[in-house]
């Protein structure tokens, strides 16, 4: 018999036995319905979003003004590219690293700055002497301000993590609601085959492990930026 | 040696007594609890959100051989290796059986609570491997030799003073007090060990069957970059953690950070499904997941206590315990302290040993009110009271019983505590506060309540 049939034995008599429903503590009225799964009714529980898409990119503005994230939201490509350009001459840029795609390639050409390319085999220690990563994304969620990305979309596991700066690149109907959203399109688009790493990015990286104190760039971005075009 | 209970004590009389101690775990406690009350209260109905959390992680873990099955087979789809461990022992075996096979020198671990439970650090140590701690926080304890404090915040009895005299001495640094320029220290140094690492480690929050995933939950984007960089990855997770669907994240993710820092949501919180796949640039190019029992299955066996197994590691009950906010998380003497610890800890370690546990605790009910899923910590508490006293009865309170039981049924003898009560109380002055006072550990620290100048019957009788 191996280990895992070992186990498999052992849980299968543990469970001959029935435990009782989770409790209420004496509480009584708040059951979610008993029709599919529990967590099925998500959206009617977890903070409010708002049902126009104002509403969701306001909220989405105000998580990530809390978060200490950055957003600027540009009303087309021209205003994104002066955006861009902006940002790369106050930070002092000098090599960004990104992946293909239709908004990052424009983005590149744009900055006219080396760059390293994290969609063909790169060395770890060229990216992370880049100034920024930019990426695009799968989502941005309005509910709690977070980037969804996947290392299909967002040119895999190291570039949105290890450059000093993260920078997305998302377009408007990127904006879902709520997190119950987000994972619908997972299942949407990826079913059949999932990328190895999806990750919702909420803000920049953050401790708070000396004395419960707020400090960004613990390991990860200690800047993350977020256009919306 | 003394006894798991002995040190307890010993240890509990230190520190209820060290002001100090005391203001710093009050004082992130406090920040703490600002933090959670708000983003509980963003919840549109959040009572609703953790009825659903229960039944949803009671259906996994009372279904627990099905969905097991599920994650094997879709993680294994993908080409990642799966593991099983019964013990902390056979664990320890299979992970250092990786590391050998891949002649891997150093290892980064990311926070994993597991890792602790199986003592990883000290056997990987044993057999010459350097291992670094990633987290902030484990990466402090770790420097200072000791086990985390808390399961969520591991650093939370330290200063920032005392964080910079440690990194003056075992860094070299000479950074200031400064708590922005002690992270920047530490990120320094981890930077490094990332690239250059054989094995990257990792704990896990949440697995899912339904798609064969590991969700890791984190506020650093140490996780993410021990996951992205090393070419081996090793994840090592109880075999509770399985939820049924990808989508139940949706309330579990929110519901984790709102009880474990009072944050919406975490900064980074990743769904792995595998290691490097066809097409992809970085990533593991192999992935070991580890399953471990470690007599989880005893407790599951436990009809009562199974929704022990419901937990999801927040540490919001040690938070609010009263217990743990006198005495502190290194006084159990356990990986997992507070009423979590309390409950599951004899079941996974020996009730016997252990059982004190659950008589240190006032039973308020904090605890079971706060867990987002709504395990009945201060009843298991006394669950655990009555099969340690049944496994086991005490002779001294069975003799205790006897003679009240005796006494109470004889009016005779009844009606004689009145009077000697009252003669007790004017001798008792003269003992007090010494080893001869029967009443000593009541009276150490407190004052005896004051006997009535006459009993019910003497006043009923006397009555004009």
């Amino acid at each position: 018999m191996t280990e895992r049939e070992k186990i498999f034995a052992r849980i299968r008599e543990a469970l001959t036995v029935q435990a009782p429903l989770p409790g209420h503590h004496g509480e009584t009225g708040h059951r979610p319905a008993s029709n599919g799964a529990p967590s099925a009714h998500a959206r009617e529980w977890l903070p409010p979003t708002g049902d126009s898409f104002e509403d969701q990119l306001a909220r989405f503005r105000a998580n990530a003004a809390d978060l200490k994230a950055t957003f600027y939201l540009a009303n087309n490509r021209d205003e994104l590219a002066k955006l861009l350009l902006e940002l790369r001459d106050v930070e002092g840029w000098k090599k960004v690293a990104s992946h293909g795609g239709e908004l990052t390639d424009a983005a590149c050409k744009t900055l006219a700055l080396p760059v390293c390319r994290t969609d063909q085999p790169f060395d770890a220690s060229e990216l992370e002497a880049c100034d920024a990563g930019i990426t695009e994304c799968d989502a941005l969620v309005a509910q709690t301000g977070s980037v969804l990305v996947t290392n299909r979309s967002a040119g895999g596991r190291a570039l949105s993590v290890l450059p000093p700066h993260h920078v997305v690149i998302a377009r408007r109907d990127q904006l879902l609601r709520d997190l119950p959203a987000a994972f619908e399109l997972l299942k949407k688009k990826y079913a059949a085959n999932y990328p190895s790493m999806i990750s919702f990015i909420t803000g920049p990286s953050r401790t708070g492990d000396i004395e419960r104190i707020l400090v960004l760039g613990a390991h990860g971005p200690k800047k993350l930026t977020i256009f919306c075009v | 040696m003394s006894s798991p209970s002995q040190q307890f004590t010993e240890q509990a009389e230190v520190l209820t007594h060290d002001l100090r101690h005391r203001d710093i775990v009050q004082t992130a406690l406090r920040k703490y609890e600002v933090v959670r009350d708000k983003s509980r209260g963003a919840f549109q109905d959040y009572r609703s959100a953790r009825q659903a959390a229960a039944e949803t992680k009671w259906e996994a873990v009372n279904h627990l051989d099905k969905y097991l099955e599920q994650l094997t087979k879709n993680l294994e789809a993908r080409g990642t290796k799966v593991h099983w461990a019964t013990t902390g022992e056979q664990a320890r075996e299979i992970i250092l059986g990786i590391i050998r096979e891949k002649k891997a020198r150093s290892i980064v671990k990311s926070k994993a609570m597991t890792s602790e439970e199986i003592h990883l650090n000290h056997a990987l140590e044993h057999e010459g491997f350097e291992v670094v701690e990633s987290d902030l926080g484990e990466f402090i304890v770790q420097l200072r030799k000791e086990a985390p404090y808390h399961i969520v915040f591991p650093a939370m009895h330290l200063t920032r003073g005392d964080i910079k005299e440690l990194f003056n001495r075992e860094l070299k640094s000479t950074s200031s007090d400064n708590p922005e320029e002690l992270t920047m220290v530490a990120r320094r140094v981890l930077r490094q060990k990332y690239i250059h690492a054989d094995i990257g480690f990792t704990g896990a929050n949440f697995a899912i069957a339904e798609t064969g995933m590991v969700s890791i939950t984190e506020n650093e984007g140490n996780a993410r970059l021990t996951a992205a960089l090393p070419k081996t990855m090793i994840t090592l997770l109880g075999i509770e953690k399985v939820l049924p669907r990808l989508e139940d994240l949706a309330l579990f993710l929110p519901l984790l950070a709102t009880s474990g820092t009072g944050q919406a949501l975490t900064c980074y919180n990743t769904m792995y499904g595998g290691p490097r796949q066809p097409g992809e640039t970085d990533g593991p190019e192999e992935w070991h997941v580890v399953l471990l029992d470690n007599r989880r299955t005893e407790l599951l066996a436990d009809p009562e206590q199974r929704d022990a197994l419901h937990c999801i590691r927040c540490g919001a009950c040690l938070n609010v315990c009263p217990i743990f906010r006198n005495v502190g998380g290194h006084t159990y003497g356990t990986t997992y302290s507070g009423p979590i610890g309390s409950v599951i800890t004899p079941h996974l370690r020996g009730l016997q040993d252990w059982k004190h546990l659950s008589f240190s605790s006032s039973l308020c009910g904090a605890c079971s009110e706060t867990c987002p899923v709504k395990i009945d910590l201060a009843h298991h508490l006394l669950q655990n009271r009555r099969n340690a006293s049944e496994q086991k009865p005490s002779f001294w309170w069975q003799t205790g019983f006897r003679m009240f039981s005796f006494i109470f049924n004889r009016p005779a003898l009844y009606k004689l505590i009145g009077p000697l009560g009252r003669i007790g109380q004017k001798l008792h002055p003269l003992v007090k506060g010494t080893k001869l006072d029967p009443a000593y550990s009541w009276t150490k620290t407190r004052e005896a309540p004051k006997i009535a100048p006459q009993t019910f019957k003497e006043y009923w009788r006397n009555r004009s």
